[in-house]
């Protein structure tokens, strides 16, 4: 979808501000919300893909003020409801009303504490071969779905080259909503400044972006 | 949290509202235990992990690693998740880690303009900024405004590339070694890697910016 979330390009929105001697956390409760967006993604009730897009559709206006962790919270909190995890009733009480539904991997216990430490794999097998080979000339296509993708507004109608090519992987723009892996070759495609920004951009600068195979066309 | 509950810039934050949200997180941790869906002592324990065991040091020490064993180092670059795995002391690495390495010639800077993906364990999780609409927006269009905002200034004929994280590939910088650190050890050396150098967004601390 073309939602605020896609940043890349924007201006205005000032200067990055380092805060010296960061705290890991800024609160408590983003200890929380942090472990159990994790903990519920374990269970099976979501993909990292579908809570990105649970973030990606908050309302603009909320998603600009809104601090990080508090994004994850209003998309984790969204997700459980839809899913009927949780019901609204239930969210103004503040407690359970009814029995839990059925997690396809099970509760979130300290068993499972170990595999979220560690990345998910994402890679599947290869059902065709790759389209695109290092060096090729290619070009992203103009698209805009309404739903999940990983391909950037500032990329989109632009023309780069293919550096690597990152194997055959879980598709976002599928899995996101609940429309299956579909795996698909990755790619690292590099772009010019000046192609993504213009005669006047920085000449010294080149941007790669992660392209999923539908993302291009030969250029 | 209704959109009106946040009209406003989050820095200038009340406590009463942040006392808020922390009910409101609260409220949902007890829906989910009450339901059985977790277990609030494996959360405890998923959040002494990131604050305690999974950290900016285990990028450091790969680093280091890399900047005293050419054979590491060319393993690296060529699959960093299987190098990192075979070093038993850093913690469990995820595949599809990508180590990109700085030259005189060419500074890598890593962003995430969509998100906020971050190799989180290499690095832990991510700082503020690195989330934060002004890196994500900038970095992509203007990568040496946002290295002069750390009081970073390269040479005007270095190449900066920057890399994008739009998939589930996660990349590592490998900063230049500092000069004058002949001999040093890789624990020595690990103390000169920020996380910021392996981001991209600084470098290297010079041997004697360390005590």
């Amino acid at each position: 979808m073309d939602g605020i979330h896609d940043m890349g390009g924007m201006d205005g929105f000032g200067r990055v501000r380092p805060e010296p001697n960061e705290p890991i956390f800024h609160e408590e409760w983003e200890r929380r919300v942090m472990a159990m967006t994790r903990a519920m993604g374990a269970t099976g009730a979501w993909s990292i893909d579908m809570a990105r897009f649970s973030r990606e559709q908050l309302p603009p206006p909320i998603y600009l003020v809104a601090t990080y962790y508090q994004r994850w919270f209003l998309g984790m909190r969204q997700m459980l409801l839809d899913r009927g995890l949780i019901d609204a009733d239930e969210v103004s009480a503040g407690r359970a009303l009814r029995p839990g539904k059925p997690l396809t991997h099970g509760p979130f216990t300290m068993n499972d504490v170990a595999r979220v430490l560690t990345r998910r794999k994402f890679s599947r097998p290869a059902t065709t071969p790759a389209r695109f080979q290092a060096g090729d000339r290619v070009r992203a296509r103009n698209i805009h779905p309404p739903t999940h993708t990983r391909l950037p507004r500032y990329a989109r109608g632009r023309a780069g080259v293919v550096e690597r090519v990152q194997g055959c992987h879980v598709f976002p723009d599928t899995v996101a909503t609940g429309r299956g892996e579909n795996p698909q070759w990755l790619y690292t495609v590099v772009f010019e400044g000046r192609e993504l920004w213009g005669a006047d951009a920085d000449p010294t600068i080149k941007i790669s972006i992660e392209a999923f195979e539908p993302y291009l066309d030969p250029a | 949290m209704a959109g009106h509950d946040h009209d406003h810039d989050h820095q200038d934050e009340h406590g009463s509202e942040l006392s808020e949200t922390q009910l409101r997180v609260r409220a949902l941790e007890t829906i989910l235990t009450e339901k059985g869906y977790i277990d609030p002592a494996a959360l405890d324990a998923i959040i002494e992990a990131y604050e305690t065991k999974i950290g900016p040091h285990n990028g450091a020490r790969v680093v280091a690693r890399a900047w005293t064993d050419p054979a590491f180092k060319k393993a690296l670059l060529e699959d960093a998740s299987q190098a990192v795995g075979t070093l038993g002391h850093v913690s469990r690495v995820g595949e599809h880690l990508v180590a990109v390495e700085n030259t005189p010639q060419t500074h890598n800077m890593v962003v995430c303009t969509l998100c906020s993906c971050y190799p989180w364990d290499m690095l832990g999780l991510p700082p503020v900024w690195y989330k934060a609409a002004p890196y994500r927006s900038r970095a992509v269009k203007d990568p040496r405004g946002v290295l002069a905002d750390f009081g970073v200034t390269l040479p005007a004929d270095t190449t900066i590339r920057v890399w994008d994280s739009t998939a589930e590939t996660r990349f590592l910088v490998l900063p230049m070694r500092p000069p004058g650190t002949e001999g040093w050890g890789p624990d020595r050396l690990a103390e000169l890697v920020t996380r910021d150098s392996m981001i991209g967004t600084g470098l290297a601390r010079m041997p004697g910016e360390v005590a």
